[in-house]
C-alpha cells in the first residue's frame, strides 16, 4: 500500500507543480521540487492547505485540470459571500463512485437492494455522492433528498427500500414520523443505514437501529477531499476505514503541525492521491480524530479513523451544512438594522438541528408595529439562507442584552447532547 | 390629536418588564395607560405617561431600547356604542387602523389607535367633531 500511495503521492506533486501555480510557489518557497517527493513518508515535507487557502483561490485558483475537463462542480458555502468551488472531472467522478461503492459493500448492500439517498441534492456532495455510488455498484437508487418525511416513508414501505444514506438526526426523525404515521419497524425493510455529515455517537447508533430496526454504519467525507467516500466502517462499527489509496490521511497536531504518533489524537489531514480537478496537499480538515492501529477483524487492511471528537475551529455542522460563526456575522455587519452584535444557539428539536440566531435591532429601526418587526426578521432569515444555505430562526433582543466581551467573545451556544 | 406614545421593546425573561417600570417609578413619571403587544419571543409594551419625552430620554439613557410615535387619541362618549361609531367612521373611509386600545382617565373614556394614513385619519376627526385627548 504505502509504495502504492508513494508513487501516487510524486505523480500528483508533480501534477500540482506545474498544473496549479499556488502549489507551484509554495514549493518554491520551501526549496523543495517533485522529485524531493518520491515516497509517502517524504508528505511531511510539504506544504498545508486550509480552508482559507481555497477561499483565496476562489473561485478555480487550486483548479488543476483545464476547464474543459471538468464535468461536475460542487460548492459548500463561504464566509464572504464566496463559497468553496471544486470541480471534477470524468475521472474524479468514476473514483468518487467506486469509493462510494466500497462502502455500501462493507455495509452488505448489493445490487438486490433498493437504496435511498436521502443527503440534499445540489450542490452539497452528499446527494450525488451517494447516488453514483448506489448506481456503480449496481443497486437500485431511491434519490428522495430531504424534505418531505412522510412521502418518503411511504416510498420506504411501499417499495421495499431496504437500505439508507441520510445524517443520523434525519434517521431518527424519520422514526419520529413513522410513530406519528402509525408505521412500525415490521412494516418496513430497512436493514442498513449509512449515516454521515455530521456527528454522532454509539448511543444514537443504539437508537437509531432499535427504532428503524437497521444495522447503522458511519460515512465520512468532505467536499474538499472528494464528498462522502471518504472513510467507511465495516460489520465491527469499530473505526472507519479510510479509502487511503486514494485519500492519505496524517493526524497532526494543530498547534505546532507536527505530525503524532500512530494512535494519538490530533487534526485530521487529507491528501488526495489520485484526484485531477482539484487535488489537494495536505489539507487541514480542522477535524479532530486519531488513527487506529492493527488490523481489523473484518479483514481490511486499509487504516481505520475514529469517530471525529471534535473541532480545532469554531465551525458547527447543523443538519450536515457546515456554518462558520464568521459567516452569520459578516450578514449582520452588511445588515443596517441590526446593532454588530450576535448570539449563535444550536439545538435539536424533534432531532432535527435548529440554529437561533439572536440579533439586536437598533433603536432607528424599532418600531411597535408587530408585522414590522416581523418583516425584519424575515428579511434577515432570507439573507442568512443565501449566505449558509440553511434557515435560522431570527429572535429580536433589546439592545444591550447580548453579551459583549473582551477579546474572542463567547458567540455560540450549541445545546445539542449527543446521547 | 396626536398624543406621545413609549414603545418598549421587552424581552421574554422573567424581570424585564418589571425593571422597565421601575426605572419609570426611580424617575417619578407616572403611568397613565399600558398595553402589552406579545409573541413567542419578546414583547412591546405601550406606555402613555404624564411625561413622554422626559420618560424616552431616561429610558434611552438605562440603555433600554425604546421608541417614542405619534398616535392619535380621542373620547368617547359615555354610552355604549360609542366606541363602534368612532371606529366605524374610518373603516367607512377605508383607512386601516394598526392598533388600538382603550382606557378610562379622569371618568373619560379614551381610544389609542395608530394608523398609516395619518394625513386623512386626522381629517375624519376633525370632520367630525371627534374631542381630542389632552392628558
Amino acid at each position: 500500500m504505502s509504495e502504492l500511495q508513494g508513487r501516487r503521492l510524486h505523480k500528483v506533486v508533480d501534477y500540482v507543480y506545474h498544473n496549479v501555480p499556488f502549489y507551484r510557489n509554495k514549493m518554491q518557497q520551501m526549496g523543495i521540487e517533485p522529485d524531493d517527493i518520491l515516497t509517502i513518508e517524504d508528505i511531511t515535507k510539504l506544504p498545508f492547505t486550509t480552508k482559507q487557502d481555497l477561499r483565496d483561490n476562489y473561485p478555480f485558483g487550486l483548479q488543476a485540470a483545464p476547464p474543459s475537463e471538468i464535468v461536475r462542480i460542487h460548492a459548500s458555502s463561504g464566509t464572504t459571500g464566496n463559497p468553496t468551488i471544486v470541480g471534477y472531472t470524468r475521472k474524479d467522478i468514476g473514483v468518487w463512485s467506486e469509493c462510494m461503492a466500497r462502502c455500501l459493500t462493507a455495509y452488505g448492500i448489493t445490487r438486490k437492494d433498493t437504496f435511498s439517498v436521502s443527503y440534499g441534492y445540489g450542490l452539497f456532495t452528499g446527494g450525488l455522492g451517494a447516488h453514483y455510488g448506489v448506481e456503480n455498484l449496481g443497486a437500485t437508487v431511491v434519490p428522495a433528498s430531504t424534505g418531505n418525511t412522510e412521502k418518503h416513508l411511504k416510498l420506504i414501505r411501499d417499495l421495499g427500500i431496504t437500505g439508507i444514506a441520510c445524517t443520523p438526526s434525519y434517521a431518527l426523525h424519520l422514526a419520529e414520523t413513522m410513530d406519528k404515521m402509525g408505521i412500525k419497524k415490521e412494516d418496513i425493510k430497512l436493514r442498513v443505514g449509512a449515516f454521515g455529515a455530521e456527528p454522532w455517537t454509539d448511543n444514537m447508533r443504539k437508537e437509531i437501529e432499535e427504532r428503524l430496526g437497521l444495522d447503522g454504519y458511519n460515512l465520512y467525507g468532505l467536499s474538499e477531499i472528494m464528498g462522502p467516500s471518504v472513510s467507511y466502517e465495516c460489520e465491527e462499527k469499530h473505526g472507519s476505514h479510510i479509502n487511503e489509496d486514494h485519500f492519505f490521511p496524517e493526524i497532526i497536531n494543530p498547534e505546532t503541525l507536527e505530525p503524532v504518533p500512530m494512535g494519538q489524537h490530533g487534526e485530521l489531514v487529507f491528501t488526495t492521491l489520485t484526484k485531477e480537478g482539484m487535488p489537494v496537499l495536505r489539507y487541514r480538515t480542522r477535524d479532530l480524530c486519531s488513527l487506529m492501529p492493527g488490523t481489523c477483524p473484518c479483514g481490511r487492511t486499509n487504516v481505520r479513523m475514529t469517530p471525529i471528537m471534535g473541532r480545532s475551529d469554531d465551525m458547527l455542522i447543523i443538519r450536515g451544512i457546515n456554518v462558520f460563526p464568521s459567516q452569520v456575522e459578516s450578514v449582520i455587519l452588511s445588515t443596517k438594522e441590526f446593532e454588530p452584535q450576535y448570539h449563535l444557539v444550536v439545538d435539536r428539536v424533534d432531532n432535527l438541528d435548529r440554529l437561533t440566531v439572536m440579533v439586536e435591532v437598533r433603536d432607528e429601526y424599532l418600531t411597535d408595529v408587530l408585522p414590522d418587526l416581523a418583516k425584519l426578521e424575515q428579511m434577515l432569515a432570507e439573507k442568512l439562507k443565501n449566505v449558509l444555505s440553511i434557515r435560522a430562526k431570527i429572535k429580536l433582543m433589546p439592545k444591550g442584552s447580548i453579551e459583549r466581551s473582551q477579546g474572542k467573545s463567547k458567540r455560540v451556544t450549541d445545546n445539542r447532547v449527543l446521547k | 390629536m396626536n398624543i406621545k406614545q413609549l414603545s418598549v421593546f421587552i424581552e421574554n425573561k422573567s424581570g424585564a418588564l418589571l425593571r422597565v417600570f421601575e426605572l419609570l417609578k426611580e424617575a417619578n413619571i407616572q403611568l397613565v395607560a399600558t398595553t402589552i403587544a406579545d409573541t413567542m419571543d419578546y414583547g412591546i409594551c405601550r406606555i402613555i405617561c404624564n411625561e413622554p419625552q422626559r420618560a424616552y430620554d431616561m429610558l434611552k439613557e438605562a440603555g433600554v431600547s425604546v421608541a417614542l410615535n405619534d398616535v392619535f387619541a380621542v373620547e368617547l362618549d359615555n354610552r355604549p356604542g360609542s366606541a363602534a361609531d368612532a371606529i366605524s367612521l374610518f373603516a367607512k373611509e377605508g383607512i386601516d387602523l394598526t392598533y388600538l386600545y382603550t382606557f378610562l382617565f379622569q371618568g373619560k373614556g379614551i381610544l389609542i389607535f395608530r394608523t398609516n394614513d395619518r394625513p386623512r385619519a386626522q381629517e375624519i376627526i376633525e370632520a367630525n367633531g371627534l374631542r381630542d385627548v389632552t392628558l
